[in-house]
């Protein structure tokens, strides 16, 4: 039976994540680095990835992984998203993993793990799980062409790169050139990837069932992360308006806005049960298409409008550039489009639950 | 301690006393009221066993596997939901002893005199009067009305204003109404489904003996906070299958009947169908903290996505049917004694599905409940608390 809630060990995960993010990083600091060349923080990642070992998660032991579940990495992702925190965890410790481990690439995943290697899966991140998706040219071993949209390319060591031969390949980023892009969520960074002449190496194995089962973990653990963003817009905007007067009152005391926060808590609370209901499907392999199409129709939703109900709320300070309720808003809408949008997740619902179009 | 392996003990030998097969309905359940199997966490003598509440699944699914009868929890849900947890926290010992057990096996059906047409959401504001005689009985008048299953009903729970000089909340007490006593008179109360599954209750000049009294002299109100939370979450935490609610019937029409199909139809029939999908994993999430002893406040949330749903759905539901849409089964008045969501067809489902935001306390004033306890929001100010009920606006 589905398990919808925490255990123990993952409640203490949690606490660690968060002691750690609540320690070293700060909104100003964020927002600040979104404005320099380096917009990943690589210190906090280090962290995150040597210290804790969270890059192994979905590793297996004797690769130097954690051999844990999809529940953990969830449990981390809520906690990454509750800061939109930009390191890039859920590309290159979700994503990228999972392409690897459909592929059986033991020695890059062991690289993986032990954090001396950050991958990306080159598949522009709007791609929905079992959508077409590039690929570039084999010719004589090398790989030429270009590839857009790519979150966390300019962070990468390593990019599984699909050809047009069916076959992903792990390419050194020093073999590539990595242009950024001007992106909407700027702690998620996207990046073209061009390829000259790259020289191919090892086929890992096929792209098409590695990139589809990398990207619908992708989509499933995303609902976590969206859950977490939700959740701190949610808390913050309670927060902050039982604080602020107007009226000579509590602005929190006015019913009409009452009776939004409460609708958006009562979405946040379904969420996290459509976003467990997701990881623990990927932990066990059971339903997990429908668990995670089901997810993602619901979780931009509401991971959106909680940001978008934050900004309001907080007013004129909302819109202000200090305040750091646009860096959830920007990670949430572009949330809404990364690994599929709502839309095309619920027809992947019509297709899994035989509910078809006209 | 109670455990599992105990109750699988106990629950072998009921069914070995008592064959399912050769023993009649009522006497088993009489037998397992008898053996603590009733709700194992009452205490012993009143049903149960004082052991965990999780563990009552055992008990059921045991009983379920060797086809004994069950007491029809649905038909008798008001007893079992909402007086039965306050006359254990409230009664006294002859009162548990009296009405536990004909309330569990159903032989006596319960309804709940609350709500009046001067005070439903403001419930505390009621104006059924309860005068106490010489220190004897009390004599009761008044109204009450959105009372499902009066008619069938043995007795009532009922709350009354016995003091018109202190501020509402004070001023209240509780009691446990016989519904065949001279005074009470049901008439149905016709819906819009034609039905009438609820009544009005007259109650005029009606005898109450101060043994049947639940709780203090005006500490009423305390005594219906129980049942109001026990009704809450009796609401909220039933257990649902995919499809298993509204989204059932019309999940099955969009299978059945392709030339319904339309493009704008399908797009909000996916979108409420997983709504529908994410409330049942909402539902199962907080059995699953109640089960594991660790309740949560999103018990306070699925009767507001419940109703909401159930709206939608069945409104889209009536829409897709398009000519049949505008038809209707049957406006004849019954009076059904169970209240069923999702029968009958589309049309009737959309109409009762607009009682799920009213009933059981309105979506306005559970969003209120979810907005100052779970988010902790400053209350509504009240000019209503330290004046006396008799000097409010009416």
């Amino acid at each position: 039976m589905t398990d919808l809630l925490y255990s123990e060990e993952e409640e203490a995960l949690r606490s660690a994540v968060r002691d750690l993010l609540t320690d070293r990083l700060d909104p100003a600091g964020v927002i600040a680095r979104t404005e320099s060349d380096a917009p990943h923080d690589v210190a906090l990642w280090k962290t995150l990835t040597g210290d804790m070992g969270l890059a192994g998660l979905l590793i297996p032991e004797e690769l130097d992984g954690q051999g844990a579940t999809h529940r953990e990495a969830a449990v981390v992702l809520e906690e990454l998203g509750r800061a939109v925190a930009p390191v890039p965890y859920l590309t290159s410790a979700v994503v990228a993993t999972e392409a690897l481990l459909a592929c059986g690439a033991d020695d890059l995943l062991a690289r993986l793990a032990s954090a001396t290697t950050v991958a990306a899966l080159a598949v522009g991140l709007h791609t929905a799980p079992g959508a077409d998706f590039p690929a570039v040219r084999l010719e004589n071993g090398l790989l030429s062409g270009e590839l857009t949209g790519i979150a966390d390319a300019v962070a990468a060591d390593l990019l599984l790169v699909p050809a047009d031969d069916g076959g992903l390949y792990a390419v050194d980023a020093s073999a590539v050139t990595v242009t950024p892009q001007v992106s909407f969520d700027l702690t998620r960074p996207l990046a073209t990837v061009t390829l000259a002449g790259a020289p191919a190496g090892v086929r890992l194995g096929d792209a098409g069932p590695a990139v589809r089962r990398a990207l619908r973990a992708g989509a499933g653990l995303l609902a976590s992360e969206q859950l977490g963003l939700a959740e701190w817009a949610l808390t913050e905007t309670v927060r902050y308006l039982k604080e602020r007067k107007q009226f000579n009152r509590s602005v929190g005391g006015f019913q009409a806005l009452k009776h939004r926060l409460a609708q958006l808590w009562l979405e946040v609370v379904n969420l996290r049960a459509a976003a467990r209901a997701a990881a623990d499907a990927l932990a066990n392999g059971e339903d997990a298409d429908l668990a995670t199409a089901v997810a993602q129709a619901y979780a931009a939703g509401v991971a959106v409008r909680a940001a978008e109900e934050a900004l309001q709320l907080h007013a004129g300070l909302g819109m202000t550039w200090e305040h750091p309720v646009h860096l959830c808003l920007k990670r949430a809408k572009a949330d809404s489009i990364a690994y599929g949008t709502a839309g095309a997740h619920r027809a992947a619902v019509a297709e899994l639950v035989d509910l078809r179009a006209p | 301690m109670t455990d599992t392996a105990e109750l699988q003990r106990r629950t072998a030998q009921l069914l070995a006393d008592h064959p399912p097969a050769t023993t009649g309905r009522l006497d088993f359940l009489k037998a397992r009221f008898d053996a603590g199997l009733a709700w194992v966490h009452y205490p012993e003598g009143l049903g149960g066993l004082g052991a965990p509440r999780s563990l009552q699944a055992v008990v059921d699914a045991e009983l379920e596997a060797a086809g004994a009868p069950d007491n029809d929890p649905r038909r008798i849900g008001i007893g079992l939901g909402m007086a039965a947890p306050t006359i254990l926290k409230y009664g006294t010992d002859e009162q548990k002893q009296r009405f536990l057990r004909p309330l569990w096996t159903g032989e006596e059906v319960w309804c709940q005199l609350f709500s009046e047409p001067g005070a439903g959401s403001d419930l505390a504001a009621l104006g059924t009067r309860a005068v106490r005689e010489d220190g004897g009985d009390w004599i009761v008048n008044g109204q009450k009305v959105w009372t499902s299953s009066a008619h069938v009903a043995r007795w009532a729970i009922l709350i009354a204003r016995t003091d018109p000089d202190v501020p509402k909340h004070a001023g209240i007490t509780y009691f446990l109404c016989d519904m065949t006593d001279p005074g009470v008179e049901v008439r149905p109360l016709r819906q819009i489904t034609g039905e009438a599954e609820f009544n009005e209750v007259f109650l005029t000049g009606v005898r109450i003996p101060d043994t049947r009294r639940l709780g203090e002299v005006g500490a009423g109100w305390r005594v219906a906070l129980t049942t109001l939370n026990n009704e809450r979450v009796a609401i909220g935490g039933m257990r649902l299958p995919r499809e298993g609610g509204m989204i059932g019937p019309v999940a099955r029409t969009w299978r059945e009947r392709p030339e319904l199909r339309t493009h704008d139809l399908h797009q909000r029939l996916l979108k409420l169908w997983v709504e529908a999908e994410v409330a049942r994993l909402t539902g199962e999430r907080l059995r699953q903290q109640l089960a594991s002893g660790q309740p949560g406040p999103e018990g306070a949330g699925m009767k507001l996505a419940f109703a909401r749903l159930n709206q939608e759905i069945s409104g889209l539901e009536v829409e897709l049917r398009g000519e049949e849409g505008l038809l209707y089964d049957d406006w004849t008045m019954r009076r059904p004694e169970l209240v069923d969501f999702t029968g009958r067809d589309a049309g009737y489902r959309y109409l009762r599905s607009k009682g799920n935001s009213i009933e059981g306390g309105t979506s306005e004033v559970l969003l209120n409940i979810v907005a100052e306890r779970v988010l902790g929001l400053p209350s509504e100010p009240r000019t209503d608390k330290d004046v006396a009920w008799k000097d409010l606006a009416r």
